[in-house]
């Protein structure tokens, strides 16, 4: 089931124009810079599909950018959000991409305070305001932000999935949903971990100092 | 958890509660959440609607392309005139449906129901309700649940989105929503409820999505209109004892398939049907500049 809650019909309260390419773009967004953990000072915003055509209408691009200041969908900021983002010195830059999609809402970014310190995702605007991520730094993954989520990069190797989820039984978290990919056998791979709860930092901390453990980030609800 | 709207029917039907009941109910176990702050959380959804059709209605709203405003307002100023064709309740939904998405093509706060393009319809209807009938609270709050309860079926069988399933998808899916809602309301079955909302999305099949220029403004707004005043007509055929010959799940899959049948043009991205005419390329030049690839 894509749409679990009654609110992701009834709901979001939200800026106009359009749910997709207003509310949706601003989650997208502000995913982006929950998984960054902090103010990016620049970002890459590429639109295909829908999104490329008329994003300029919608104030899709506005939207995004409110979405990485951490505006949420019902924030008047977002109106302003290119000049509130231009007067903090962020480099915004807006791509139209030609490519063809899988889906018609999609959007591309990249950002980061510097070159080793970037992230890129992928999202899709699906309807209503609900969103899924379906990449980051390259690697597959359906990710709604619908419920807290932990993302653990790591090596590929034997244990590691079986050491993170022992951290998360030994302090009660139950885990609803769970993806693992790699790039390639014996390389980088990600978890992505959804919780019931919301998890403390000094969980997050434990988990990053078992062996082979890369990065670990979170993303609440 | 229903899958479908025939099992939200049988739910209600076996334990003899309504449709806002089960979704309540279903939202409860889902979100380990109370009753109470789910419904203060449909309550604060309800303000946000109400405070929009307030200001469409009364103030002279304007988009920014100004391509729409304005239009609630004088449909209010006809209705006090007593010349209307068609019944004050009619009209007063209808208006408040068309203020709703000029405050949301104003880049005002709304409540998206089921998105932003078709917000309209489920709470023009709900306010005129109120002006007619004067619910109570918990009813009207219940009417927002039975919607939703329709709308989930909707999203998850088939799409609220006109990108992925055109218009039929977005104010289609509206007016079937508030199609339903409006039986429960006044009484009626949770299966009237279901013959409302296939009634109701049958009239909206085929419906795209060519937006002007792009914006959710033209022909967005005033098909919130129609979809308000469709979910009326379906609503009293449902209370009246009308069946629709096709059940509403078929319906709906109707609708998807069909939404995946049409061309990528007629699906938001402003390349066919009304957003297509010369008018409307003149309007994209003159709001965009010639810039803009088509």
């Amino acid at each position: 089931m894509k749409y679990r809650t009654v609110f992701d019909i009834i709901g979001p309260i939200m800026i106009g124009p359009s749910s997709s390419h207003t509310a949706g773009a601003a989650r997208i967004g502000r995913v982006a810079r929950t998984l960054l953990g902090k103010q990016p000072k620049w970002a890459e915003i590429s639109f295909y599909g829908s999104f490329a055509k008329t994003y300029k209408g919608h104030g899709t691009d506005v939207a995004i950018v409110g979405g990485l200041l951490d505006f949420d969908t019902f924030d008047q900021r977002i109106k302003n959000s290119l000049q509130i983002a231009k007067d903090l010195g962020i480099d915004i830059k807006i791509v139209v991409e030609d490519a063809v999609t899988d889906h018609p809402n999609t959007a591309k970014i990249k950002l980061g305070t510097n070159e080793q310190d970037a992230i890129e995702l992928v999202g899709i605007s699906i309807g209503g305001g609900k969103i899924e991520i379906i990449e980051l730094n390259s690697f597959e993954l359906r990710l709604s932000g619908n419920h807290p989520a932990i993302l653990v990069v790591h090596d590929d190797r034997f244990g590691v999935i079986a050491a993170v989820s022992n951290v998360l039984a030994k302090h009660e978290i139950n885990i609803g949903h769970m993806e693992v990919s790699r790039k390639e056998k014996g390389k980088e791979a990600l978890m992505v971990i959804e919780v019931d709860h919301n998890v403390l930092d000094h969980l997050l901390d434990e988990v990053a100092s078992l062996p082979n453990i890369i990065k670990v980030t979170k993303i609440h609800d | 958890m229903f899958r479908n709207v025939a099992e939200l029917v049988e739910l209600a039907e076996n334990e003899n509660i309504k449709i806002s009941d089960i979704m309540i109910r279903q939202e409860m176990e889902i979100t380990e959440r109370s009753f109470d702050d789910i419904f203060a959380q449909m309550d604060r959804n309800l303000v946000v609607m109400e405070e929009a059709i307030e200001r469409g209605i009364n103030e002279d709203v304007k988009s920014v392309s100004g391509l729409t405003g304005g239009d609630a307002v004088l449909l209010q100023k006809y209705l006090k005139s007593g010349k209307s064709l068609a019944g004050e309740f009619h009209l007063d939904a209808v208006s408040k449906a068309i203020a709703t998405n000029e405050v949301n093509a104003a880049m005002g706060t709304i409540c998206a129901t089921p998105t932003a393009g078709s917000a309209g319809v489920v709470p023009g209807t709900l306010f005129a309700l109120k002006h007619k009938v004067n619910p109570t609270r918990e009813q009207m709050v219940r009417y927002l649940f039975t919607s939703g309860a329709f709308g989930l079926v909707v999203a998850n069988n088939a799409s609220i989105s006109g990108a992925a399933g055109g218009c039929q998808a977005e104010v289609g899916s509206a007016t079937g929503m508030a199609a339903a809602a409006i039986v429960e309301l006044m009484g009626g079955t949770p299966n009237q409820s279901a013959h409302a909302m296939a009634i109701a999305l049958k009239n909206m099949l085929g419906l795209v999505c060519d937006p002007v220029a792009g914006l959710v403004e033209v022909p967005c707004v005033k098909r919130n209109a129609m979809g308000a005043s469709n979910a009326i007509i379906a609503a009293d055929m449902a209370l009246a004892g009308i069946e629709s010959r096709i059940p509403c799940d078929e319906v709906i899959d109707a609708m998807y398939k069909i939404g995946q049948s049409m061309s990528m043009d007629l699906k938001e991205t402003a390349g066919g049907g009304l957003a297509a005419t010369p008018t409307a390329r003149a309007l994209q030049a003159k709001i965009f500049g010639f810039s803009q690839e088509k």
